[in-house]
Formats: C-alpha cells, sequence, structure tokens
C-alpha cells in the first residue's frame, strides 16, 4: 500500500461517533495497511461501532478475522 | 502562477451535517445550483451522535406549548440567549418535526400512531413547575443517525451535489463592500484548492471540541468555519460558554451517560468518599450536569483526585449487580472495558468532566444571516454569508444548552437559512460577481508556507500543547490565576503553531497536510475561548469563576465579541425583547 492509500484508509477512519475515531486510530497503528477494513468503514457509525463492540454480529462472513482483530484491539 | 479552477453555484454549503443538510434542501427544492462540501462522508456527520431527542412542544402526551418551551429555553440560558430567537425557534418547533416525520424519520410512536415524547432535563410544563413537559422526540438512542439518513436522503432526490472529502479553507470577499462570494477549499484527493462561488455562503462547520483534552467530540469537530470566519475579520460570540458532560472517560473522552447515575452510580474522590454529599445534599449525584462538574473539578482541584496524577475522579457501579449493569446500562460495560480497560462489574470507571457542547460561535441572527458591528450597528448583515448549527451563535442556548434544543436548533435554523439564501438569491443579478485577483490567495499561501517550510514543529506536538493548555487553564471552573497564564500560553501555543512543518509534502490525499490546516481553526477558537473567558468577570451558565461566583446582570448581560485581530474584545447588548411576546425578566436560576 502507498502512503496516499494509506492516508486515505486513514481519512476513512474520520467518524461521527468519537468511540469509532479511538477504536480506528488505536487499529491503524497496529494495523496501517489493512486494506480489508475499507469494507467495514462503508458501514454507517451505529452499525459498525455495534459490530466492534460485540453486541452485533450482523457482518459479512469473510470479514470475520478482521472484526475479531478489531474486538480485540 | 497558475488560476485556480472556479465552480460557480447559487448556494455554497460547507458542511453536511443536520444544519447544512437542512438547508441545502431548502435551497435544492427551491431550484437553486446548490454545492455542499464536506471533510467526510455526510452520514459520518457528529450529528450522528446526538442520542437524547428533539424538542418540540407537540403536546402529544403532556399538555405543552412554545410559550413553556421558550421560558424554559431562556432560563436554561442563564439569561444570555436572544429572546427574538429563542421565540422564533420554539414557534417553528413543531413544524420542521412534522416535517422530518414527512420525510420519513422514524420517531418512535404511541399507540395512537402519533410521535411518542419524553421528558428531559431542564424542560418543565407551566413555566418551570415541578410537572416535567414530554417533549422529546426520539428514534430509540439514534436520532442523529436517523436524522444525517433522512436528510441525505431527500438531498440526493432534490439534486444536491455533495463535494465529500473536500475541506474548506478561507472565505472570499469583496473588498468593496465586504461581501462573501464563496470559498477557496482543497479536494483531498489531488490536494489542489478551488473557488467554490456562491450568492450566498453557508457555513455548518459544527462545533470545535477538539480545543479541549477531554472532549466527547469527533476528530472532525475542529471548528472549521470558526477559524475561517476569524481569518476573514469577523468576530467569534460568546466562546467562553463550552458546556461540560461530568462523565466522560478518563483519557478518552467517551460519554458514559447520566443514566448510570440514574440507576444508582455514584462518584468517589481518593479517600473512597461519596463527595456529591457535601456539594448537593439532596440531589447528590444527580444533580445538574455544571454542578457535579464542577464538584468534581474542586475535588481534583484540592488534591483529592485519583490514580497517579490525582486528576481524576471514580463512578462506582459495580455494587449494581451485572444484572443491572448488562441490562438496564447497555453498552456502558463495552465502553469502560474498551475506553479504560476497567470492567464496572468489578472496578469503578475513572471519569473527568469532558466538553461537549459550543454555545458561541460565529454571530447570526435567527434568519441565519451572520452579523457584525459596523459604523453604527453592533449587527450589520455580512451581506452573501449565513451560520447555522452548532458553529452559529443565534443566540438561542446562551451561556448554557437544554438538551433536545440542540437538534431542533439544525432543524430551524437549517431551515430558516435555506429560506433567507433562496431569497437573497433571487434579488441579486443573474451573473455572478468578478472574482477579485486575489481570490484563494490567503488560502495558497497556507499551502505554500507549509510546502516551503523545511523544518519546525510538529502538528500533533502543538495541538496536544494547546489540548492540555485549554483542559488545565479553561477549563469547568475558572480560577483567575490559570486563565491569565493560560491567555498566554495560548498565544506561545499560536505562535508555535505558525511554525508548523510536514515532512511529507505530496499533495495527492495527504492527511498531514489537512490535519497542519485543521490546527489553525484550533488555533483561533481555542484563543477566542480563553481570551474571552478571561475577561468575562462573572459566573453564568457554563462559565463559573472561582473569583466571581455570582452571575453579574448589571455589568455581564451582554455578549462577548472576540476578534482575530489583536485578540481584541467588543460586547453587545442581548435581546431581551422576544418577537410577540413580553420578555421573560432574570431570575436566579434554580432547580
Amino acid at each position: 500500500m502507498d502512503r496516499a492509500a494509506r492516508d486515505r484508509l486513514k481519512w476513512k477512519c474520520r467518524r461521527g461517533l468519537l468511540e469509532l475515531d479511538l477504536v480506528l486510530e488505536r487499529y491503524l497503528r497496529q494495523y496501517p495497511e489493512d486494506a480489508e477494513l475499507a469494507e467495514l468503514l462503508d458501514l454507517p457509525d451505529n452499525d459498525l461501532w455495534d459490530i466492534v463492540s460485540g453486541r452485533s454480529d450482523r457482518f459479512d462472513g469473510n470479514l470475520r478475522d478482521i472484526v475479531t482483530r478489531l474486538r480485540a484491539n | 502562477m497558475s488560476e485556480l479552477a472556479v465552480r460557480r453555484f447559487d448556494a455554497v454549503v460547507v458542511g453536511a451535517g443536520g444544519s447544512g443538510m437542512r438547508a441545502a434542501l431548502e435551497l435544492a427544492r427551491a431550484n437553486l445550483k446548490v454545492a455542499v462540501l464536506t471533510k467526510v462522508f455526510p452520514t459520518r456527520s457528529h450529528t450522528v451522535a446526538a442520542q437524547g431527542g428533539i424538542a418540540a412542544p407537540l403536546a402529544n402526551s403532556t399538555e405543552d406549548n412554545w410559550h413553556w418551551h421558550m421560558y424554559d429555553t431562556v432560563k436554561g440560558s442563564d439569561y444570555l440567549g436572544d429572546q427574538d430567537a429563542i421565540e422564533y425557534m420554539c414557534r417553528r418547533a413543531n413544524e420542521v418535526v412534522i416535517e422530518l416525520e414527512h420525510m420519513g424519520m422514524p420517531f418512535d410512536r404511541l399507540e395512537n400512531g402519533k410521535i411518542y415524547q419524553r421528558p428531559f432535563g431542564g424542560h418543565t410544563q407551566d413555566y418551570g413547575s415541578a410537572k416535567m413537559a414530554m417533549r422529546a422526540c426520539a428514534v430509540a438512542d439514534r436520532t442523529g443517525h436517523a436524522m444525517l439518513h433522512t436528510l441525505y436522503q431527500q438531498n440526493v432526490r432534490a439534486n444536491t451535489q455533495f463535494f465529500v472529502e473536500w475541506m474548506a479553507l478561507d472565505l472570499i470577499r469583496d473588498s468593496q463592500d465586504g461581501a462573501v462570494i464563496g470559498v477557496a477549499a482543497l479536494e483531498m484527493e489531488t490536494g489542489e484548492v478551488s473557488i467554490f462561488q456562491g450568492k450566498a455562503t453557508l457555513f455548518a462547520t459544527g462545533g470545535a471540541g477538539r480545543i479541549y483534552a477531554a472532549s466527547t467530540n469527533a476528530f472532525i469537530n475542529t471548528g472549521d468555519g470558526l477559524g475561517m470566519a476569524a481569518r476573514a475579520g469577523l468576530p467569534l460570540q460568546d466562546m467562553e460558554f463550552w458546556q461540560f458532560h461530568p462523565t466522560g472517560v478518563y483519557g478518552a473522552g467517551v460519554l458514559i451517560t447520566e443514566g448510570v447515575r440514574g440507576e444508582g452510580g455514584y462518584l468517589l474522590n481518593k479517600d473512597g468518599e461519596r463527595f456529591m454529599e457535601r456539594y448537593a445534599p439532596n440531589a447528590k449525584d444527580l444533580a445538574s450536569r455544571d454542578v457535579v462538574s464542577r464538584a468534581m473539578t474542586t475535588e481534583i482541584k484540592e488534591g483529592r483526585g485519583c490514580g497517579p496524577e490525582a486528576d481524576h475522579v471514580l463512578l462506582k457501579l459495580d455494587h449494581l449487580g451485572p444484572e443491572v449493569i448488562n441490562h438496564r446500562l447497555p453498552g456502558i460495560r463495552e465502553i469502560a472495558i474498551k475506553f479504560a480497560n476497567t470492567d464496572p462489574i468489578r472496578e469503578s470507571i475513572p471519569v473527568v468532566p469532558t466538553v461537549h457542547y459550543q454555545m458561541g460561535g460565529v454571530p447570526a441572527n435567527y434568519l441565519g444571516q451572520v452579523v457584525a458591528p459596523e459604523g453604527a450597528s453592533q449587527e450589520a448583515i455580512v451581506p452573501g454569508l449565513y451560520a447555522a448549527g452548532e458553529c452559529s451563535c443565534v443566540s438561542v442556548h446562551g451561556a448554557n444548552r437544554l438538551g433536545t434544543n440542540s437538534l431542533l436548533d439544525l432543524l430551524v435554523f437549517g431551515k430558516s437559512s435555506g429560506e433567507q439564501m433562496a431569497k437573497d438569491i433571487r434579488t441579486l443579478p443573474r451573473p455572478h460577481r468578478n472574482l477579485p485577483k486575489d481570490a484563494g490567495e490567503p488560502s495558497r499561501a497556507r499551502l505554500a508556507r507549509l510546502d516551503a517550510a523545511g523544518g519546525g514543529e510538529r502538528v500533533a506536538d502543538v495541538a496536544i500543547e494547546l489540548r492540555r493548555t485549554m483542559q488545565a487553564h479553561c477549563g469547568v471552573f475558572r480560577f483567575p490565576e490559570d486563565l491569565a497564564a493560560g491567555v498566554e500560553k495560548m498565544k506561545q501555543v499560536a505562535a508555535r503553531a505558525g511554525r508548523v512543518a510536514i515532512e511529507d509534502k505530496s499533495k495527492m490525499f495527504n492527511t498531514a497536510r489537512v490535519e497542519a490546516l485543521e490546527l489553525d481553526n484550533l488555533v483561533e477558537t481555542a484563543l477566542a475561548t480563553i481570551v474571552s473567558a478571561e475577561a468575562r468577570k462573572e459566573s453564568r451558565g457554563a462559565q463559573a469563576r472561582a473569583d466571581f461566583p455570582d452571575r453579574d446582570d448589571k455589568n455581564w448581560m451582554r455578549h462577548t465579541l472576540w476578534y482575530k485581530d489583536g485578540g481584541r474584545l467588543a460586547y453587545k447588548p442581548v435581546h431581551l425583547k422576544p418577537m410577540t411576546v413580553a420578555s421573560f425578566e432574570p431570575k436566579v436560576r434554580t432547580y
């Protein structure tokens, strides 16, 4: 991933909910080039936060690994 | 030097939260050509974080009317709110909520099909009686989310043009008459600056809660509209007034709802003392937000804070048991574990008073027109410029905002700005004005400085210092010596911000560049806040001074205006006369 692509991903992590800003900032520090993340970032903020905080399992099955990493982060 | 690209619209709206999208909808439905510029995708605006609801005296569950709502809002503002604007907002509340319902907003409902309404702090029946008004219209705990989605869909249908991942940088004014004729904006993807020319320009850029270290605000809330207004020579009004929420998670800012204390949670200092019993013997931990925040700050200031830095207190709820925590307080355990590394079933959560909402902003009237002193007039209209939502100061919230009045503010003043812009656009000649020769030059110069700087301060370091300074010197409870030292420190921070450099100068999607530009806006907002707070020698609403503990209507019933130029202050009177009814005379504010 080149610098611009990393920055594009980083900017998609700028959210309306502070909870997500914080979790995603922490996640990007550990995995700055996780292209899979982009797919999750298209979700509305509240739905994404429910998934990250473990209150919802409504996500595509092939994203299980990244959700597990996000939840553990 | 190459010419900047120019895009021409009837109206340019900066910001795609609740007020920006409500205004854009009004304009697009009037068949005007509208551009909306936004740093992030519209439904990711910070409006999404609003949970509580929208205040409107629909009287679906209890008797209610706009005059009671007006009384509550005037009193809540600690009599600093403009009573004409407050009357205007309360009288249009039902209309804007019903309109939103017709647009498809999925409000919670009563069995009879009408919109369900719940009580909310400060909203009463019969001019402050003990009976609460049921006035808040909500969509579960996702009112802001539902509102953004509803407004976005309507805008797409009405052909509003969205420019996503564009950051507005500076206002463009015609030096002949000061009229605003658009903005210069950065397209993040390419890194290029373009001019968005409009016959009317609206700021709907939200608040700037990121000037504090402890903030419930999302990272995008950097006060871009405030920075642009200040750099264009316009004043910022009543910036000393910031609402704090007592229980933000220490070190993270994430909000722990008041419901936790409602269920029996309480606060402890380092000695394990339930200190609220000393400050509010009756209401204790359920006293109003400002009372609890001040008590917490006093405990910390007097050395009874917790942790190695003695800089927070603890919110205890483990005695409630897992059953109550898991079922009656959904989401709280997850937040505590994720952000405080604390499981509230076993341990207390570290919390601090956390900045939540900005009452001040760009001075505007209830039609959204930006106003500033000029000649004999205290409130001359700035032609072509409008402001709505948290970035504006209309002023309906005065020194303190009531819960659920913020979403109402977005809808009413988003709509009234859109209406006024449409009206004004139709009175202007068909062709756009000629752009001044130097249009966009200040923005280009800011970028050129960043591109040329070989070395200097790091953006992140300066931003951290700014937030620390504001937190330590201009927090919830304000001490004279802290304020005076804080003003000097902030001037140094501002000087450092003028020397920032970024390592990577690439243009294409460079977030370091964007963050450097955001820092300029944080600096203006922080300076306006601390200078205004230091100068106001009274306590009113959200401004609580140790040396002037009382409200002083004789000397301070007036709005502050801060100018970037020399950090100058001016004052103007509060509008005590409503539009059609008698004034509510100032009284001591007790609940």
